[in-house]
């Protein structure tokens, strides 16, 4: 035998033999060990701890070993206002089945419910947390997942809350299946790369359901967004790709279903934006694809800056918006086509369900209203319908090139 | 005054232009929330009915009515009667009439599908109005004794307020654009009562949210109670402003 396979199975046997020695420790009232604290300075790497029900006040507590840490009956970890609860400081740690609340509260250290260190492939899944500064908090982390955990708090302001779910300076991670309500952002994305963001719902946060920063190469998809106080917001970010989520019911002066600020190359496919004030923003965001996507009953379906270029729109569905999209220039460097408009009047000879007359879906109110926010008192006003269907016949005002030269005769199923 | 009063209502029945408009009304009401698939929109397109169709029928047909009164007005003048009397009981039975027409087509579907706070507010704002331009249309009437003159004041004055001060309120916009103009143009839209109605109840809708700046200045002016109050005594003296100076030139009028 060479000497390579005798290492080889020497190395296996030092594996084995340290697989064998991992203990399974349980923690709680009546067993041999009380506390976590304990429990996790008897135990060694890879060793699973198995906590009882019960009530656990023990102010922060630091992981800083590979274990398994796992509640029992929904044991309560209590920060009483004034601790972090639990910080991971080691790789391969996994937290699930616990109660977490009440965490400290502080803007100069950012107390977390649970709060992950410059760490690998941590696994935090199925735990509730009520009523924490940030609830999930992860910094410098790779691999790691965060799933099936209920996340909610119920602040009034939003310098008094911290984010549901905080990433920043973190690659490769999974959030998936999490519930977050009344933070201050549902989930929080900063220098996070390679992601993806899957079945979560976000509703009643102080702020944005998401908030994106500088975080390139990432997915979300078939998230809930809902009456957030902002909305979403995606910015200063590449190659985004967005699927099937829904943005609903974000109304307010300054809510937007999503808002895409300095955003490029991003794929946007089979979206709902329904009931919004504004369905999608694009501010300063190229080469964007959107497709397929849904906009019902917003205020404004699309709001697209002339400072966009080389964004695609085509085989949307426009249905019931008081204004199908806004510019607030004359220039038109964005491309749509193929797109459904409830509001389109033309025909169809040849029955290719393509209208033979091209669309401008850019009404003339939508361009008074840009130009002058004021304007919208005269809402509903006989007059402004008057104007808007002279302007349809003979369009003098309104961008000529902001057209839509393929429009659908009938919706899309999406 | 009150026998008065139910000559012109028995009259005004007779006459069953008064029951067609409620149906009209009533048709347009149903349809508009049976064919839109969302109740909201239905208030909208209600919302334009009760802003064109209610001014111009009731400043009509009001302007119409007392012209062909002028008989049975000079009958009653010879009577013991006094004369801001026999005004009153005509403006009343007029205004009575469009109101409930109004309340009776457009208020029942209106209670029975919109949120309780927006039918409310409408059925008050086409009730008011349906007064105020009865008041402008007893203005119009005795400002001239030529019928054709008077009728053509009366839709001049309804094509003033439902079109042409919208466009003016535009402009004024558009030419000032540079300066703060919001509270100058809140304060302008409640020179309109037909303005002052849409905004009135568009404020309780969902697209308030999209007024911006401008929705939080009428907002804080006009949404609290106070501007509540406030707007509607603005209408208020939309009636009785109109209906007073036409009362005072009644009084002196040689018949």
């Amino acid at each position: 035998m060479s000497i390579k396979l005798y290492y080889f199975i020497f190395i296996l046997c030092i594996s084995l033999a340290h697989t064998s020695y991992a203990n399974v420790i349980y923690v709680g009232k009546g067993q041999r060990i009380t506390t976590i604290k304990k429990a996790l300075s008897v135990s060694y790497a890879g060793d699973t701890i198995i906590v009882k029900k019960g009530l656990y006040k023990e102010g922060n507590i630091i992981i800083d070993k590979a274990v398994c840490l796992l509640g029992e009956d929904r044991p309560v970890l209590d920060g009483e206002l004034k601790y972090e609860v639990l910080s991971v400081k080691s790789d391969h740690v996994t937290i699930s089945g616990f109660f977490i609340q009440n965490s400290g509260r502080g803007a100069m250290d950012d107390t977390g419910g649970i709060k992950v260190y410059d760490s690998r492939n941590v696994t935090i899944a199925g735990n509730e947390l009520l009523n924490n500064y940030f609830g999930i908090y992860m910094q410098y982390t790779t691999h790691c997942i965060v799933k099936n955990n209920i996340i909610k708090a119920s602040q009034k302001e939003e310098n008094q809350s911290g984010n549901g779910i905080h990433c920043w300076k973190s690659d490769s991670l999974q959030i998936i299946g999490n519930k977050i309500e009344g933070h201050r952002d549902g989930i929080y994305f900063e220098f996070v790369t390679a992601s993806v963001i899957w079945r979560n719902v976000a509703k009643y946060n102080l702020r944005y359901g998401l908030h994106f920063m500088f975080s390139h190469s990432n997915a979300y998809i078939t998230n809930y967004f809902k009456s957030n106080g902002a909305g979403v917001a995606v910015m200063f970010t590449k190659k985004v790709v967005m699927m099937n989520n829904t943005f609903e019911e974000n109304w307010g002066d300054a809510a937007y279903g999503v808002l895409f600020k300095e955003l490029s190359d991003c794929y946007l496919s089979g979206n709902r934006f329904i009931r919004n004030t504004t369905g999608v923003f694009f501010d300063g965001s190229n080469r964007i694809i959107a497709e397929r996507n849904l906009f019902q009953a917003n205020g404004w379906g699309m709001r697209m800056q002339a400072n966009c270029m080389d964004n695609t729109i085509r085989n949307n569905n426009f249905m019931g918006n008081t204004f199908d999209v806004a510019t607030n220039g004359t220039l038109t460097l964005n491309h749509f086509s193929e797109n459904f408009w409830d509001k389109y009047e033309g025909y169809d000879l040849n029955k290719d369900k393509i209208g033979d007359v091209p669309y401008h879906p850019l009404s003339l109110y939508a361009v008074i209203v840009e130009k002058n926010p004021p304007a919208m008192l005269l809402y509903r006003s006989f007059m402004i319908g008057l104007l808007d269907k002279s302007e349809k016949i003979l369009p003098s005002l309104t961008p000529e090139n902001f057209v839509d030269n393929k429009p659908r005769m009938g919706p899309y199923s999406l | 005054m009150t026998r008065i009063l139910k000559y012109v209502a028995i009259d005004i029945l007779k006459n069953k232009v008064v029951i067609a408009y409620a149906v009209m009304l009533a048709l347009f009401s149903w349809s508009a929330f049976s064919l839109e698939d969302n109740a909201a929109k239905g208030v909208l397109t209600v919302l334009n009915i009760i802003l064109l169709t209610v001014p111009l029928m009731s400043v009509l047909f009001a302007t119409i009515y007392v012209y062909n009164s002028n008989e049975f007005i000079e009958l009653l003048v010879s009577h013991p009667v006094k004369r801001s009397k026999i005004w009153k009981a005509l403006f009343t039975g007029l205004a009575l009439s469009m109101v409930a027409a109004y309340i009776v087509g457009a208020g029942i579907p209106l209670l029975i599908f919109a949120d309780w706070d927006v039918a409310l507010i409408m059925i008050a704002a086409g009730s008011l109005l349906s007064v105020i331009f009865v008041a402008v249309a007893f203005l119009s009437s005795i400002i001239t004794r030529d019928k054709a003159k008077g009728i053509g004041i009366s839709i001049m004055l309804w094509l003033y307020f439902a079109l042409l001060f919208d466009g003016l309120v535009l402009f004024i916009f558009f030419q000032f654009s540079d300066y703060p103009v919001e509270k100058l143009v809140v304060m302008l839209s409640a020179l309109s009562p037909v303005d002052l109605c849409r905004i009135l109840i568009l404020l309780r809708l969902d697209v308030s949210a999209m007024m911006g700046y401008t929705g939080a200045v009428f907002k804080n002016f006009f949404g609290t109670n106070t501007g509540l109050v406030l707007s509607f005594s603005l209408l208020l003296l939309w009636v009785l402003v109109p209906f007073y100076v036409s009362m005072r030139k009644f009084k002196k009028k040689d018949l």
